[in-house]
């Protein structure tokens, strides 16, 4: 199955003192087995830009959709088994613990 | 026998089946479908085939078989009559399903698609709240309309999170199985406690007593399948031994009868005998089992004045240390306080209050009043029950907190 892994940050992050995963070494296990498709780290959030359409008119504003303070500012795309596979690999991700992921299945048209 | 009866007879017969077979019906037909609504429906359709057939045709010999072929032959032919989209999940189920026709599954097979519909209802993606009515729904086939009462939800509404639960399952792809290795000791906790949540739905005051019974039912057969898990069988303990007061916990006008106040007569002693059994082949540091072995020293003492205090100190102190949480450290002094006298149950409230979490307590309150009063300040101890009489929220209570006062004024 295919999952989009959000990365995101909040202000609660773990207070555990114990070292973070180093974010190479994710990368690079990942990719080797085949469970990370793509992914990137993403511009600050003041370099978004929000496009809508309503009524035929464009409307183009500064700044990301989202109005707290919890952001995205990467993403991963996964393959995984199921999804305690993709929570095995989120978990071990640093952000984990500094700020906070979402991982989206991708809708399955086929059922 | 008359028509009438044996009638009857067939139908009692059916609805015992049901209750035992349904839920392992239901489990194996998930396991090979991987469609949950299409292996309920089935094991519907099946029930009320029995329920059409058996008090003509007679009971079959092995009623849980002859459930299973007539679910497995309908989703069988559902899947059959499914829509040219659905070809591949069709070819995968049926062979599936014709591979494993007629013949029930073997044993363990059957034991272990159990567990892993109680792990995947327990998932820790999946809200609490839907975790406790989808293993209430799939596992103790206990209908959404009970449930949405217990939740004191509407049925639909009960319906719509149910279904949405069982689509997360799948789009979300939350895995049928029983997580191995670390995962299942990080993954069993959770389970446990949709087991203890489901209790204590039942077991509360104002709850659907069915489900205290149902959740020890379910956490019997955990405790059954996975022997290597002794905090398993601990909650199982724990369970059973709140349990046994059941009958003993309100008097005739319906009042909460407190733990000091019971007629111990009339505790269920054969719950109590399987759960002290239980205890002693469980190691005593899990947080369920310290909380069982506490339990053990109220059901077994002859009379309140016998209790042994300084066990169950011995355990808050254990649990403390574990699981650290201000009602914990109030039941701790409160303990201290019959095990080792009042002053050091009251130096022990006062630390667990210093952090401020107990301030809008009324149970610190009356906790501090009943150390006060033993430790001979009748005046203040008055105070207190009064203060505390008018925080509690529950009637009962409030009339029970006055009376003290009055005792000590």
């Amino acid at each position: 199955m295919k999952y989009m892994m959000f990365v995101c940050v909040d202000g609660d992050p773990d207070t555990d003192p114990a070292p973070e995963p180093d974010i190479d070494e994710w990368v690079a296990t990942n990719d080797a087995k085949g469970r990370r498709l793509r992914g990137h780290v993403l511009a600050p959030a003041d370099a978004a830009t929000t496009v809508r359409v309503r009524n035929g008119q464009l409307l183009v504003s500064d700044g990301p959709f989202t109005e707290t303070k919890e952001l995205i500012v990467g993403f991963d795309l996964l393959e995984c088994a199921d999804l305690d596979e993709a929570i095995e690999v989120a978990r071990t991700h640093p952000m984990a613990r500094g700020g906070r992921i979402e991982i989206r299945p991708f809708a399955d048209f086929e059922q | 026998m008359t028509t009438q009866s044996s009638a009857a007879a067939a139908r009692g017969a059916a609805a015992e089946a049901a209750a035992d077979a349904y839920p392992r019906i239901v489990a194996a037909l998930i396991r090979i479908t991987g469609d949950w609504t299409l292996a309920e429906d089935s094991a519907q359709d099946a029930l009320a085939a029995a329920l059409e057939r058996w008090p003509a045709d007679g009971v079959p010999g092995n009623p849980g078989a002859w459930l299973m072929t007539v679910a497995r032959n309908r989703a069988l032919d559902t899947i059959r009559r499914a829509t040219v989209e659905r070809r591949k999940l069709r070819d995968v189920a049926v062979l599936a399903l014709t591979a494993a026709t007629g013949e029930p599954l073997p044993a363990e097979e059957v034991v272990d698609d159990r567990l892993r519909l109680i792990f995947t209802c327990c998932h820790p993606a999946l809200a609490l709240e839907a975790r406790v009515a989808l293993t209430l729904r799939t596992i103790c086939a206990v209908p959404t309309a009970d449930i949405a009462r217990a939740f004191l939800t509407s049925e639909s509404t009960m319906t719509r999170r149910l279904t949405r639960a069982k689509t997360k399952i799948a789009d979300a792809g939350i895995p049928y199985a029983v997580p191995e290795g670390p995962a299942l000791t990080e993954r069993l906790p959770g389970v446990l406690a949709v087991l203890y949540l489901l209790f204590t739905h039942g077991y509360n005051a104002d709850g659907e007593p069915a489900f205290a019974a149902e959740a020890i039912r379910l956490t019997r057969l955990l405790a059954r399948l996975m022997p290597q898990q002794p905090e398993a069988s601990a909650l199982l303990a724990l369970m059973l031994l709140q349990h046994s007061r059941r009958a003993a916990r309100r008097d005739a006008d319906g009042n909460l009868v407190t733990l000091d106040k019971q007629d111990r007569a009339r505790w269920d002693h054969a719950a109590i005998a399987e759960a002290v059994d239980l205890l002693a082949a469980v190691p005593g540091d899990g947080p369920y089992a310290l909380q069982a072995r506490i339990a053990t020293c109220h059901a077994t003492a002859p009379s309140p004045e016998q209790t042994d205090w300084a066990t169950i100190a011995d355990c808050y102190d254990q649990l403390v240390r574990r699981q650290p949480s201000p009602v914990i450290e109030l039941n701790r002094a409160v303990a201290h306080g019959y095990a080792f006298g009042p002053a050091a149950g009251l130096e022990l409230l006062a630390k667990a209050r210093a952090g401020g979490a107990l301030d809008d307590y009324p149970l610190a309150l009356a906790a501090e009043a009943d150390l006060t009063a033993r430790d001979g300040d009748r005046e203040r101890a008055a105070d207190l029950f009064r203060e505390a009489a008018a925080r509690t929220h529950s009637e009962s209570e409030r009339r029970a907190l006055l009376d003290r006062a009055a005792e000590n004024a």
